[in-house]
């Protein structure tokens, strides 16, 4: 088993392995995102309140879901990365920050949109949308310093010392942001006890929330393995992969 | 040769930055011009009515002074890279941290503090009351250093590049936030008759936990970028 472990923080043979995942994992993502959107869509009934404008609430939250489970991973990649000086650690902090920044990108917009009427505004200073427009500078100054060093591997170190201390201050920013203003409808979801929420709600957003992760693992090993060819480019068994086809 | 403790060797760094930064006033007084500046256009833009002012003025003076000290962050260590003495005193024996610290101190004393005396004047010109201009001191005195430390790292992390400037700038700005809403939290909720205890004590806070933990990162990220 640690073998196993051992062998997969090997660039050569995670590429190899994320290689034959990627369909599987691709398969599985699709699978339950069209299952969770003809739920969302369709099955899920209308909001009395809200009326169906709600629905884009299956895009949103595990959108905004997965901007802050990104930058976790992100930093604890980069964490392992400057502990242990693990090259695969590394390349697997920077893939993620695009997707973060993306996923962070998509649940301010989503957000805005379904603001627009039930707020009467595209964007309002409330303290979640606030914290999440912060969180996208953080993902973008991330990947403004990655691209800014010339050599690499110095600058998936710096980017990972950025993003621990990002991670120090992502509560402290959604606290003190949360004190100052807020108007966001209260979480609905983690209530375990007695959620506020329809089952039938509940369902296609947990199956959209799987979909997403699931997006997530797809396209984080694809960029890797982009970023391993790209470091590994003057390195044998690349050059053999480029002579077999 | 007596190795000098840990102290002593703070202080050696603290009065060498010093004396540099006393020797090269121009540096120390741009900044300064800039926050007086940037204040002083505020009315010009928006227009004059004070009642605009008084209500605004805390947000604009604590802006103004959150880019001044971003403004001036790059002299912590820009100049020392340049010439070499920052590998020699990564090579001194004592924690690295420590010894960024005495510079992240230097810095203030140099930069941060001259903002503190001038604050008071810049609230008279956006007519603040009295209450607002002491609590507008009382923030700045313990925000001010917070930023010095946190954007440490930001300079650490982009010292060896020709133009870090505007990256610092992404960098660090984002962190600043918490210490922008609680300053001029704090001296909106002054002008306005209300109680400010909260807004200190968690402006202490973040200063505390800056001054605890920014230093072992700024260490860290001075050894990655001079590797």
């Amino acid at each position: 088993m640690m073998r196993f472990f051992h062998q997969l923080a090997s660039p050569k043979y995670f590429y190899r392995f994320a290689g034959r995942l990627i369909p599987w994992l691709g398969v599985l993502c699709l699978g339950f995102m069209l299952v969770g959107l003809y739920q969302g869509l369709w099955v899920a009934p209308t909001d009395y309140q809200q009326g169906d404008s709600y629905r884009i609430m299956f895009i949103h939250v595990p959108a905004a879901w997965m901007s802050m489970f990104v930058y976790m991973v992100m930093a604890g990649a980069g964490a392992i990365g400057l502990i242990w000086h693990i090259k695969l650690a590394e390349i697997m902090a920077i893939s993620s920050a695009h997707i973060g920044a993306s996923f962070t990108f998509l649940a301010l917009i989503t957000g805005s949109i379904w603001g627009k009427p039930m707020w009467g505004a595209w964007w309002v200073w409330d303290a979640r949308l606030t914290s999440e427009l912060i969180l996208l500078f953080l993902y973008l100054g991330v990947i403004a310093l990655y691209n800014a060093v010339e050599d690499k591997r110095t600058a998936a170190r710096a980017t990972s010392i950025l993003a621990l201390v990002g991670v120090v201050n992502i509560p402290i920013i959604h606290y003190s942001v949360e004190w100052w203003n807020t108007l966001h409808q209260g979480p609905t979801v983690t209530k375990f006890d007695t959620p506020s929420i329809d089952l039938r709600m509940l369902i296609p957003l947990l199956l959209m929330a799987v979909a997403f992760k699931l997006f997530y693992a797809v396209v984080v090993l694809m960029r890797a393995r982009v970023e391993i060819l790209q470091r590994e480019r003057n390195s044998q068994w690349v050059l053999d992969l480029g002579d077999s086809t | 040769m007596n190795k000098a403790s840990l102290l002593s060797a703070f202080m050696i760094l603290l009065r060498r930055d010093l004396t540099l930064a006393f020797r090269r006033r121009a540096e120390v007084i741009n900044p300064l011009l800039f926050f007086v500046l940037v204040t002083a256009l505020f009315p010009l833009g928006i227009g004059a009515d004070p009642n605009q002012l008084r209500a605004i003025g805390p947000g604009i003076i604590w802006v103004a002074a959150l880019l001044a000290a971003l403004l001036s962050l790059e002299t912590i260590f820009r100049s020392d890279f340049e010439d070499g003495s920052l590998e020699q005193i990564m090579l001194s024996p004592h924690p690295l941290s420590v010894l960024t610290l005495a510079k992240v101190c230097a810095h203030w004393l140099v930069t941060g503090l001259p903002l503190l005396i001038t604050a008071p004047l810049l609230g008279l010109l956006l007519d603040l009351s009295g209450d607002a201009i002491i609590t507008l001191m009382k923030t700045l005195a313990l925000g001010t250093p917070a930023l010095s430390t946190i954007g440490a790292i930001g300079v650490a992390l982009t010292v060896g590049m020709r133009r870090g400037g505007m990256i610092l700038s992404l960098l660090v700005l984002p962190l600043y936030v918490p210490i922008l809403m609680f300053g001029a939290g704090a001296v909106s909720a002054a002008a306005a008759g209300l109680p400010i205890h909260a807004h200190l004590s968690l402006l202490a806070a973040l200063l505390v936990l800056s001054i605890s933990l920014a230093p072992a990162a700024t260490a860290a990220s001075l050894r990655i970028s001079l590797s």
